[in-house]
């Protein structure tokens, strides 16, 4: 119990079926008090239905939520210690940024006074204090966001909730106001809950990430081990980029005698400059269990002929300050193995163009099972 | 430009004038000779123009005692209305527009479907209930009658006006520590009241321009100011009765400049929208 003390927030084996679909199973989460946790996942993984219920919009089938230390499982929303800020931001078009600001204090019966100082303060804490009298409508859709934001935290709740904060804005404003809620999020000691679907922003802003997948956490880590380690064929091609293949990995021994790691794909030999992250127990994938090696594409690393497995480029695609390299292996079994490689533009091979030879050598290989478990 | 284009450039415009012409001669018309006539003397045929002007027929409406108590009366009944029928459709309409219960389709069709009988026989009917519980010849009964006529109106235009406050509007305040009462009356009614408003204002002059029924069930003891119109065209001067026509027209006026925005807005076409 002593977790669940410290912990802001405790989610204990939630389960929510809606319209006869499972949309949450058996899921545990815990978040540390002042910590900012991201839900990510595709659409329909049920991060937005675990927050909905973390707000109290909808109850849980099975399973115990508590946010420091109470349980608050079945506490409507008005009661709730939670507040959130809404995908559409939900600001009321009949009130002003002030009125929509002061709501919440409005309902709990504060002095007028104090209602006036903690809603400038908020209003300055969002650069906003030049709208106050302004309808919602009448400002801009970042604005619009911030006011939103104010209103969740002039509530000071113990647990402030973001579903796809990000989502209305465009792209430049995106990158400024995920940095201003993380900013204010420490500054505030809060702990924050951010649904989304970009893993950028997951990534970027997180001190953890739970990547969700068919209503279940399908790994619960920092951004840096989330990215390095994927803990499921899933969570490597939903984070970032990952080129999945069929094949195992060997010890081999090469001609000084010195043991190295090796990848056998499609019956080709590629060799692997790093060990494993993890350590590759030889031959595992020898008895005749299917394996699969994900490998990012920046630890696919190309260079001449002479050095590495033969691949042949497919096509080259400028993605500004790095170029996208389509190889094919040459196998041999004759069935073609597509790999994606990123390449700095100062690279030779850069400049080589499709249908060139090239050698290809990996580096950081991930090992999964057949269940998409890493080993 | 050829000479056929020209052609049926011209002849378009011909057209729109003439259509201009017989709308204006056709729906001004009429008011015109009725507000014309209210003021005059005398108007016979074939002079253009009254014999002469006064305001002597708007003092003989207001002088007789029957048909100044029928203005009051009708006021007293519109009101009466809007407020049961508010108290009754109100909750309805909300529970349409959020709430998805068995049989919410059968119901919403339905208020609409007793609008697509003839009133009168709807009326027969109706007297032969309410000889049953005493409900002939009083207040009450022509309030029901009048209520009928502003179901459809009560209903399905607020239904539309709530449906169209998202939900998230509501959620926010309930997240903001609002009970279930409070963002109801701080949120959803404020955002809903235009819609409201108009389906008010349709429910006040359905119950103001009533007349059949209200015949049927309140004479002889309640005479309303389009009841009073059947005996004003026999029994007085047609001056009197083109007053009284001017006199029941200032309200629908006075009420549809009031929420022109509204209306113009075009909530009322979304009010039967409703889905």
């Amino acid at each position: 119990m002593g977790e669940e003390q410290q912990s802001g927030l405790v989610l204990r084996g939630i389960g929510k079926d809606l319209g006869g679909r499972t949309i949450v199973d058996d899921l545990d989460l815990v978040v540390a008090k002042g910590e900012l946790v991201c839900l990510l996942g595709p659409s329909g993984c049920g991060k937005t239905t675990t927050l909905r219920m973390i707000a109290g919009f909808l109850n849980p089938d099975v399973g115990t939520i508590s946010i420091d230390g109470k349980i608050v499982t079945t506490v409507p929303p008005e009661k709730r210690p939670t507040a959130m800020v809404f995908q559409n931001y939900a600001l009321w078009p009949h009130m002003s940024v002030f009125e929509n600001v002061a709501y919440p204090l409005k309902l709990r019966r504060t002095p007028k006074n104090e209602i006036t100082a903690r809603v400038h303060e908020m209003l300055e804490l969002v650069n906003l204090m030049h709208h106050e009298k302004s309808r919602p409508a009448r400002i801009s859709g970042g604005e619009q966001q911030r006011v939103a934001l104010a209103r969740a935290l002039v509530q000071r709740p113990a647990v402030l909730l973001l579903d796809e904060p990000l989502s209305n804005l465009d792209a430049k404003l995106r990158v400024r106001v995920r940095e201003d809620i993380r900013e204010i999020q420490q500054r505030l000691g809060i702990t924050t809950v951010i649904v989304t679907h970009d893993q950028d922003e997951a990534l970027s802003i997180s001190d953890r990430v739970a990547v969700m997948n068919s209503g279940r956490i399908e790994q619960y880590s920092d951004p840096t081990e989330l990215y390095r380690s994927p803990a499921t064929r899933f969570v490597g091609g939903f984070v970032g980029a990952m080129n999945t293949l069929d094949g195992e990995l060997r010890n081999a021994t090469n001609d000084g005698g010195t043991d190295n790691t090796v990848a056998v794909v499609g019956g080709v030999t590629v060799p692997v400059d790093t060990p494993v992250d993890r350590p590759v127990a030889p031959g595992t994938a020898a008895g005749g269990r299917p394996v699969s090696l994900g490998v990012r594409p920046e630890n696919v690393l190309l260079g001449p002929v002479e050095d590495g497995a033969s691949a042949k480029i497919i096509r080259s695609i400028p993605r500004g300050h790095f170029t996208e390299v389509v190889i094919e292996l040459a196998t041999a079994t004759g069935e073609p193995v597509e790999l994606r490689s990123y390449l700095d533009d100062r690279s030779p091979i850069a400049r080589l163009g499709p249908g060139d030879a090239v050698g290809v050598r990996l580096h950081s290989v991930l090992c999964y099972d057949q269940d998409g478990r890493l080993r | 430009m050829p000479v056929s284009a020209l052609v049926a450039k011209i002849a378009r415009q011909v057209l729109t004038v003439i259509f201009i012409v017989a709308l204006l001669t056709f729906i001004v018309g009429p008011l015109l000779w009725l507000a014309i006539r209210a003021f005059s003397t005398s108007w016979t045929y074939p002079r253009l123009l009254p014999d002469g002007w006064t305001l002597q027929w708007f003092g003989r409406v207001f002088d007789d005692p029957q048909l100044f108590s029928s203005i009051r009366l009708s006021i007293e009944f519109a009101i009466t209305t809007l407020i049961v029928s508010s108290v009754i459709c109100l909750p309805a309409a909300y529970a349409f527009s959020r709430f998805d219960f068995p049989g919410r389709r059968v119901f919403l069709i339905g208020l609409f479907a007793t609008n697509a009988f003839p009133k009168t026989g709807l009326y027969v009917a109706l007297a032969a209930l309410f000889y049953a519980f005493n409900l002939m010849s009083t207040f009450g009964g022509v309030v029901v009658v009048h209520l009928l006529g502003t179901i459809v109106f009560m209903t399905w235009i607020p239904a539309a006006a709530f449906a169209s406050v998202p939900r998230s509007f509501e959620e926010a305040a309930r997240d903001a520590g609002g009970g279930r009462l409070r963002v109801f009356f701080t949120i959803t009614l404020p955002l809903a009241m235009p819609g409201i408003l108009v389906a008010l204002i349709m429910s006040f002059l359905a119950s103001f321009d009533e007349a059949q029924g209200t015949y049927l069930v309140g004479a002889p003891e309640f005479y309303t100011m389009p009841t009073e119109m059947y005996s004003l065209v026999l029994n007085y001067p047609r001056q009197v009765a083109a007053v009284f026509s001017i006199l029941l027209s200032i309200p629908s006026v006075v009420l549809l400049m009031l929420v022109r925005k509204h209306v113009m807005g075009g909530q009322l076409a979304e009010g039967f929208q409703i889905r």
